[in-house]
């Protein structure tokens, strides 16, 4: 037992070095590694899945919000929600290659295709779960539709909202890792490049985007337990007090 | 760049825990497409003949990952079968890296390298010290492999090389014509395989013997499988082509640029195959292997490129075809 356990400790020390050093690279001819190229690839896996992101909420929150505001569409909702999580990546990739080349605009689009799911449809759900009864006073009250919207049931909506927000990142990010398939470098490159990386490479991107697919999740749910409504976090904690 | 040793071991031990887990959940998948075309034999000079001696003698026929290399890997493979040997194939191995370490670790029996990858990529050689002469650059490698306990048969009549590619429109707009005008163009966008960016024959000569050190800076890894389709999107500038490429000759779409420096050296084809694989095997194996090369001349190779990339016959079906056009299964 203890050979194997020295065995993997000793590739994941190497994956270390990797991460902290550079080094020759498999076949010589440059140097690979090294804190200066993990940043620079983090960096573009970052930035390539925030874009994403940005674009898939943008379209996907205005249309989850309206229809679950009106309480239609939900098999729009549905079917487009399993339909996206069906979507196989590397196929779409591979497809658009040939219709809008390799690039940032490719992968944007692959990831992008990715995170409307689970946006769409929780911003619907969350839309579509405020308690009518809520919704029927701020009428009564005589706020606009607009109004009830943007005081009364996006507030309440925004934690499950969150949550879809916070589906698609996570799933975006780690996808990126695939991007160096249509050239754009991520630290998907580390690992889909063992032939020039090497052993430690593999294992230093699979370390990484590990890591950063976890700090996106956890900064992701600290900004959606900030953006919880403290009337909600009240009745919640009251609910847990009385059962 | 240094940290504390220390701290880097805790982190290590830390992610070693988290991560074993996920990593002994993910089994690999491996794609083995054995071809079930053998044929029996007929009487003709070039006709393959089925021994039955060779059956229950299993071979793994591997190549790398594109095009011309699957059409060759496929031709070996079902040649051999053809002479009786249990064959399965492993066409998708990736770069001559991975290829190189599937073969000595015995995950594949044999795969074709061209001779200059293999002085290059594998013996150290300088660009200018690979021999020009087929047979001369064959017996440096026949040495080196040995060395590594593999054995490399005598090269094919074709040779290929890599060469940097572009649209013609581009070239004629930009008035270039060799390598060495690139000097004034270091800001073109180059597109490479992955292993293109290591590889003396590839950017690390064109940095090294042409001093285009700008050039790593717009360089983009690709799939070697998209080196037309980056050129024909405006992606790319400058690909990396290979010569024996189907498009260079079914078209004027594209032009290769002069290797005025001689850094991308041309190479024919060995045949590499595991010393204990070829013990095994016998004396068919070779005889096969050199009597099913002889008619893949330059034209040839091309043609069989150009029937997998521009009419998009199946690399099993090219490969088919070749074997009976010439004669060597009916």
């Amino acid at each position: 037992m203890s050979v194997p356990v020295a065995g993997l400790l000793d590739s994941f020390t190497g994956s270390f070095d990797f991460i902290f050093d550079s080094r020759e690279a498999v076949g010589g001819g440059l140097q690979v590694g090294g804190l200066e190229q993990v940043l620079e690839l983090l960096w573009t896996q970052v930035w390539i899945s925030a874009l994403a992101l940005a674009v898939a909420a943008a379209i996907a929150l205005p249309v989850g919000i309206y229809l679950g505001h009106r309480g239609s569409g939900e098999l729009l909702a549905v079917a487009i929600g399993n339909a996206g999580r069906a979507v196989p990546e590397l196929a779409l990739i591979a497809i658009m290659i040939a219709f809008v080349g390799v690039g940032v605009l490719n992968v944007t689009i692959a990831l992008m295709v990715l995170g409307i799911p689970p946006i769409l449809t929780n911003s619907f759900v969350g839309m579509r779960q405020v308690d009518r009864g809520t919704v029927e006073a701020a009428r009564g009250m005589g706020m606009t539709t607009f109004e009830v919207i943007r005081k009364v049931e996006l507030p309440l909506a925004v934690p499950t909202i969150m949550g879809g927000v916070r589906t698609g990142a996570t799933n975006i990010v780690a996808t990126a890792t695939i991007a160096p398939l249509a050239g754009v470098l991520t630290l998907g490159d580390f690992i889909l490049n063992r032939n020039v990386y090497g052993p430690d490479g593999v294992l230093a991107g699979a370390i990484l985007v590990a890591l950063l697919a976890l700090a996106v999740e956890l900064t992701l749910a600290a900004a959606q337990r900030l953006l919880t409504p403290r009337g909600i976090e009240l009745e919640r904690e009251q609910a847990r007090a009385t059962t | 760049m240094s940290t504390n040793p220390r701290l880097r071991a805790a982190f290590a031990a830390i992610a070693a825990l988290t991560i074993a887990l996920v990593i002994a959940a993910c089994g690999d998948d491996e794609e083995d497409s054995g071809d079930s075309s053998s044929s029996s034999t007929e009487a003709s000079s070039a006709a393959i003949e089925e021994n039955p001696d060779n059956s229950g003698i299993s071979l793994t026929i591997g190549s790398k990952n594109f095009t011309e290399q699957i059409v060759l890997g496929e031709i070996y493979a079902q040649a051999l079968e053809a002479a009786g040997y249990d064959i399965s194939t492993d066409l998708s191995l990736g770069s001559e890296q991975i290829a190189l370490k599937a073969l000595e670790e015995g995950e594949i029996s044999a795969y074709p390298e061209y001779t200059s990858t293999a002085l290059t990529s594998f013996f150290e050689f300088a660009p200018e010290d690979v021999p020009g002469d087929a047979q001369a650059a064959f017996e440096e490698t026949e040495d080196d492999f040995a060395d590594l306990g593999l054995v490399a048969y005598p090269p094919t009549p074709f040779s290929s090389a890599n060469a940097v590619g572009l649209l013609t429109e581009t070239a004629d707009e930009l008035g270039i014509t060799s390598i060495s005008d690139l000097s004034d163009h270091q800001d073109l966008a180059l597109y490479g395989s992955p292993e293109c960016r290591q590889r003396i024959d590839c950017l690390a000569g064109l940095e090294q013997y042409y001093g285009l050190d700008g050039l790593r800076e717009n360089f983009t890894p690709v799939d070697i499988g998209t080196r037309y389709e980056v050129l024909d999107k405006g992606d790319a500038d400058l690909s990396i082509l290979f010569t024996t490429d189907a498009q260079l000759f079914t078209s004027d779409e594209y032009t290769t640029l002069e290797d005025d420096m001689s850094v991308l050296p041309a190479g024919n084809i060995i045949f590499v195959a595991s010393q204990e694989a070829a013990d095994e095997a016998g004396a068919d194996f070779q005889e096969t292997i050199e009597s099913v090369q002889e008619n893949l001349s330059l034209e040839v190779m091309q043609e069989l490129n150009a029937r997998v990339d521009v009419d998009r016959e199946n690399p099993a079906d090219a490969a088919a075809e070749y074997l009976s056009e010439f004669g060597y299964i009916e």
